[in-house]
């Protein structure tokens, strides 16, 4: 690891003029992917400004149909949160699934959809329960936030506040693991919103995606069947030592089917 | 003696206390005056010429002290990393062995390789420095495959060719003609995949060197240290043996990746005498993957020949055997004397020939690991035996039960060079049918599938030889050591026992078990025996632990020292009761005359402050002694597996496993279970997730735990373990060595319920979800 200063502001403003001012910044909140890219010598950012501790960031809130979570949440926080469990207990799944007790520790929300690893599990909830994400200096839908591989809509210096998500009548998570990393080789969310059916879909492209057809497949019939033939997204799928293309897109479908089939069963 | 803390006791490890604190002392918790730090130039090409190597700028970075090359250390007229085991091919020459310098000098060979050595005051510093190395290779086209590296052009220069050896065990001619007549014979293709041993504590090696006396002193992360002295001193020729400490403190396993001589220790020790300093290295993880030797790695054809009966009448097995870009300490022995020589199995199988090419490739070298060669021999045996009662229709464990060794044909000399003393696998495969309920498998199997899983079940009846080993017979074989060890007891004057080993201790709990076997031996209490180990400095000399050999060796040796003390003070204590001898009798931990009783301990006194003492005999009362062992152990067991797999991902859940293992006399029957169980995952690891894969380049693609799967706890089910008992017949405890059965005997069986639920014998290990899928959908 090289040398960096570390700062550590109070105020969200604080923390935008640091890393405006700053030769080669970078936020830091969980670290979880972040400090390995630096001790791998493959980072070196010149400055460290460490998000703890931003009221701006924190807090988890139910209302009006809308689950709020603070970008500065750790996976474990979310995973044993309440507000999240009442509301979106499908979320709170997803959370308990991420990596390991280390790992959900301390990484969190906001560093993980910043970082949009095409493997995270986040995107897929993001997107199929049509998230709003909430930066220093705007709100960016869910649609238009994820852009390609580790690419999103973030500007240079933008931090993400907290995510704003739609509470569905009923959603379910399937995720397939990596076997190695525990990453998801693929996952899906399926979210009914009184019978308009949103599917995000993570793992199996070079960023969260949407799963059209199977949304209308299943806005029209809920049932794991509605499936069998629909059209898979239209993405190049990723391929590795862990599942080739022709396998993730089969998974994805198996996991759509799945995850209809527990929310279908749910009460 | 007593029943909590005596031989067969469950006694709780006594060194857990600092290991489960965080007070254990690995090689990297040390640190001493002056000490600076290592980084190692490693090759970024798995194989190129070195052309030339600046270090003109990493020298000029803040605490940068030096660069060392390989270039430098021949000038030095450091030794080449030696192969400690010679092997013959079969037209009698001896196996070619490339040189293997512990830095690369002008070519590197695998990815990874080390080829030069940075030192500075600090590790961001020999980090900086490292980076800043520039060196200028030429790359040539690498041989990766195993399969093909026969017939690709030679890797090393001055070589003719990649192969090693042609090696050959059994008759052929006779193997042929039973084949020839066989009423039905089974052809099975299987590869041994390559696996990363993945010790949890990294290598690392801290040397410092005294100019006042020349000593060096090297501390270290090895399953052996006197031998990594001896191969040091009398190979490598940093320093003759009095010169040389070597010390392995706490390790945090090894599964034989710590018994080898490394580039990186030997060159740290080296260079510590030229920069003046101790240097420490620590080997980061994704250095561990590409540095430390590797496992496995065996492409075979298999064939077994059955009469009308069922009756096995040959096995004939043809294997090519990744050795790597050199030869590793053993690498030569582990796909020859420790693989071909387990082809018998449990079966009275009468013809048998085994033939195996060693390879180079341009790959990390390949070598001993938890089992080394008895599981890929395993997997040939109770891979195509399985084969062969599903294409005859015959059910696995009775084919099994018919060819068995049977109790009264012991002691059984196989066509395969060896001769087991004793066993009853009737009797272990008779209890884990039972543990498993077998007879209960079709209705579980129907369970399964009402849940859209397939069940399958696969048997694994294995034998293993371990305690390596009679050192003549090793010798006569090629061995460059032999393999007896060392052991010493010493009854302090006070009577409090220190006991001293040659074996080693990196996870297996000898600080406790040798306790127990001297206490219970000598009749003191387990709290007053301590056991030291792992210092050349303080245990005389020993061969280390590998190869299930600790208390079948490295225990006998204790009870000959032991044997000893007692025949001594039966002398002194026969003075001082005024008796004879021979009428003297020690019974727990006392002598006894009629109605005299003596205490060791007072007897011990007495021989340290010998006023009332035999005139002919020296003050004190410490023994050491040699033990070589007369044969093999030959532990054995049945394992039975049961895998669901889900049809619609290929998931292969390993639901239920039975272990019963024959491993004689048991000492501490905790330690015992949990070696079984590590060595269970381990074999879970290989057949469902652990892959070592190179790409076309020579590039390691599993070089760190994002794509190299290691076992978890929730991979594995909970184990079902027990054990049979047919003491060994040659050593005194009775003992066989239980700490690579699990590894050894799971891959086999759990393949073999893979194989079976999913209906096709093509199932390479790892069986891993897109794999398994495959094969059920026919894609
Ligand atoms: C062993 C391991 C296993 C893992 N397994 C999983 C898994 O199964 N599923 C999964 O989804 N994830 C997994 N992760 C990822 C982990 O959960 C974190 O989500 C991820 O590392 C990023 O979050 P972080 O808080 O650690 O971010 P950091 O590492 O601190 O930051 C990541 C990047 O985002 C930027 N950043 C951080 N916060 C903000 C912000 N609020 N606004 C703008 N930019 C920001 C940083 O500058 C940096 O570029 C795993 C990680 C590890 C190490």
């Amino acid at each position: 690891m090289n040398p960096f200063n570390y700062h550590k502001p109070s105020t969200l403003a604080e923390a935008v003029a640091l890393h405006r001012d700053a030769e080669d910044p970078a936020y830091l909140s969980g670290g979880h992917t972040l400090l390995p890219t630096m001790t791998q010598r493959l980072a070196a950012p010149s400055d460290l400004i460490d998000l703890e501790g931003l009221a701006e960031l924190t807090g988890i809130a139910a209302e009006d149909g809308t689950l709020s979570i603070g970008a500065f949440t750790r996976h474990a926080e979310a995973a044993a949160s309440a507000e999240v469990a009442g509301t979106l207990p499908a979320l709170a799944e997803l959370a308990e699934g991420i990596g390991d007790a280390q790992v959900r520790n301390r990484g969190t929300i906001g560093g993980s959809l910043a970082n949009s690893d095409p493997a995270a599990d986040y995107p897929a909830a993001v997107l199929a329960l049509n998230a709003v994400i909430h930066t220093d200096r705007r709100q960016i839908a869910a649609d238009d936030y994820f852009r390609g591989l580790f690419e999103t809509a973030l500007e240079e210096g933008e931090i993400i506040t907290r995510i704003d998500f739609a509470i569905p009548s009923r959603a379910a998570y399937e995720k397939f693991p990596n076997p190695a990393s525990r990453y998801a080789t693929a996952g899906v969310m399926v979210a009914d919103f009184n019978g308009t059916v949103r599917v995000g879909v993570t793992g199996a492209g070079p960023c969260g995606c949407r799963a059209h057809a199977f949304e209308a497949a299943l806005s029209a019939h809920l049932d794991p069947a509605a499936l069998d033939a629909a059209e898979l997204p239209a993405i190049d799928f990723n391929s590795d030592l862990h599942a080739s293309a022709e396998y993730r897109a089969h998974l994805v479908r198996v996991l759509a089917q799945r995850a209809t089939a527990r929310l279908v069963a749910a009460p | 003696m007593s029943a909590e803390t005596g031989i067969g006791a469950a006694v709780k490890r006594r060194e857990d206390l600092r290991f489960i604190t965080g007070r254990g002392t690995y090689t990297d918790d040390l640190n001493v005056p002056g000490q600076t730090y290592g980084v190692f130039l490693r090759s970024p090409y798995a194989r190129a010429k070195i052309n030339a190597i600046d270090a003109a700028d990493a020298l000029q970075v803040d605490g940068a002290l030096a660069v060392f090359t390989g270039q430098d250390a021949a000038v030095d007229g450091l030794g080449d990393l030696p192969c400690g085991w010679l092997v013959k091919s079969k037209d009698g020459s001896d196996m070619v062995s490339a040189p293997h310098p512990p830095l690369a000098v002008s070519q590197v060979n695998y990815v990874g390789e080390p080829y030069g050595l940075v030192v500075a005051e600090s590790l961001a510093a020999a980090r900086e420095a490292a980076e800043l190395v520039a060196a200028d290779f030429e790359e040539l086209t690498p041989v990766v495959a195993a399969a093909e590296a026969a017939k690709a052009s030679p890797i090393h220069e001055g070589l003719e060719a990649n192969l090693a050896y042609d090696w050959e065990l059994g008759d052929e001619a006779a193997t042929d003609a039973a084949l020839a007549a066989a009423a039905h014979v089974t052809r099975l293709d299987l590869t041994n995949n390559r696996l990363i041993p993945n010790a949890i504590e990294p290598r690392a090696a801290l040397a410092t060197f005294d100019p006042t006396s020349g000593e060096y002193e090297l501390r270290t992360t090895s399953q052996n240290p006197h031998l990594e002295r001896l191969v040091l001193s009398a190979f490598v020729q940093i320093a003759p043996e009095h010169k040389l400490r070597v010390v392995a403190p706490d390790v945090g396993g090894g599964f034989g990746s710590k018994i080898f001589v490394y580039a990186e220790e030997t060159v740290v020790t080296w260079a510590a005498a030229k920069v003046g300093r101790p240097i420490k290295w620590t080997a980061e993880r994704s250095e561990s993957f590409l540095a430390d030797a590797h496992a496995r790695d065996h492409v075979t054809h298999a064939e077994l020949g059955l009469d009308e009966a069922g009756r096995f009448t040959a096995l004939k097995v043809r294997t090519t055997a990744n050795l790597g870009a050199y030869l590793s300490l053993f690498g030569s022995s582990v796909p020859t004397f420790l693989y071909g020589t387990l082809l018998a199995g449990q079966y009275k199988t009468p013809n048998i020939h085994v033939q195996t090419h060693g390879v180079y490739t341009n790959t990390t070298p390949v070598d001993a690991y938890r089992g080394a060669g008895r599981p890929e021999a395993t997997f040939v045996v109770e891979r195509i035996v399985e084969a062969a009662a599903r294409e005859t229709g015959r059910d696995p464990a009775e084919l099994r039960r018919l060819n068995m060794i049977e109790p009264g044909d012991f002691p059984y000399e196989t066509p395969v060079a060896l001769v087991y003393d004793t066993g009853n696998y009737q009797a272990s495969l008779d209890r884990a049918l039972q543990l498993v309920d077998y007879g209960g498998f079709k209705q579980r199997r129907a369970a399964s599938e009402a849940e859209g899983k397939r069940r399958g079940i696969g048997f694994s009846c294995y034998i293993e030889a371990c305690g390596l080993a009679p050192s003549q017979l090793a010798i006569q074989l090629g061995a460059g050591v032999g393999l007896y060890e060392s052991g010493e007891i010493r009854i302090n004057p006070t009577g409090s026992v220190t006991v001293f080993t040659g074996s080693h201790s990196h996870g297996q709990g000898h600080e406790t078990t040798f306790a127990q076997v001297v206490s219970d031996k000598l009749g003191v209490p387990f709290d007053d025996v301590e056991v030291v180990h792992g210092d050349t400095g303080r245990v005389e000399f020993g061969l280390g632990t590998y190869g299930s050999r600790s208390l079948a060796v490295g225990g006998s040796a204790l009870i000959s020292a032991a044997d000893k003390i007692i025949a001594k003070g039966t002398r002194i204590a026969a003075h001082m009761m005024q008796a004879e001898p021979d009428n003297v009798a020690f019974e727990e931990g006392a002598f006894i005359s009629g109605n005299q009783r003596l205490t060791l301990q007072e007897v011990a006194f007495a021989s340290y402050v010998p006023a009332d003492y035999p005139p002919d005999l020296e003050p004190g009362l410490s023994e050491k002694a040699f033990y070589d062992p007369e044969n093999f152990t030959y532990p054995a067991g049945a394992h039975i597996a049961e895998v669901e797999v889900d049809e619609a991902t290929g998931v292969v859940q390993l639901v239920n496993f039975v272990a019963v293992d024959d491993f004689g006399h048991v000492i501490n029957p905790m330690i015992v279970d949990g070696q079984v169980h590590g060595g269970l995952a381990q074999g879970a690891g290989q057949a469902l997730l652990e892959h070592g894969i190179y790409d076309a380049d020579g590039q390691l693609t599993t070089g760190s735990y994002m794509d190299y799967c290691m076992p978890r706890a929730d991979d594995v089910p909970d184990f079902t373990v027990d054990t049979t008992v047919t003491p060994c017949t040659h050593n005194p405890l009775g003992a066989k060595g239980c700490g690579e059965a699990g590894a050894i005997g799971s891959p086999a069986a759990i393949i073999n319920a893979v194989t079976d639920a999913v209906g096709t014998e093509d199932i390479a290990m790892p069986a891993t979800p897109e794999q398994v899928w495959r094969k059920l959908h026919g894609l």
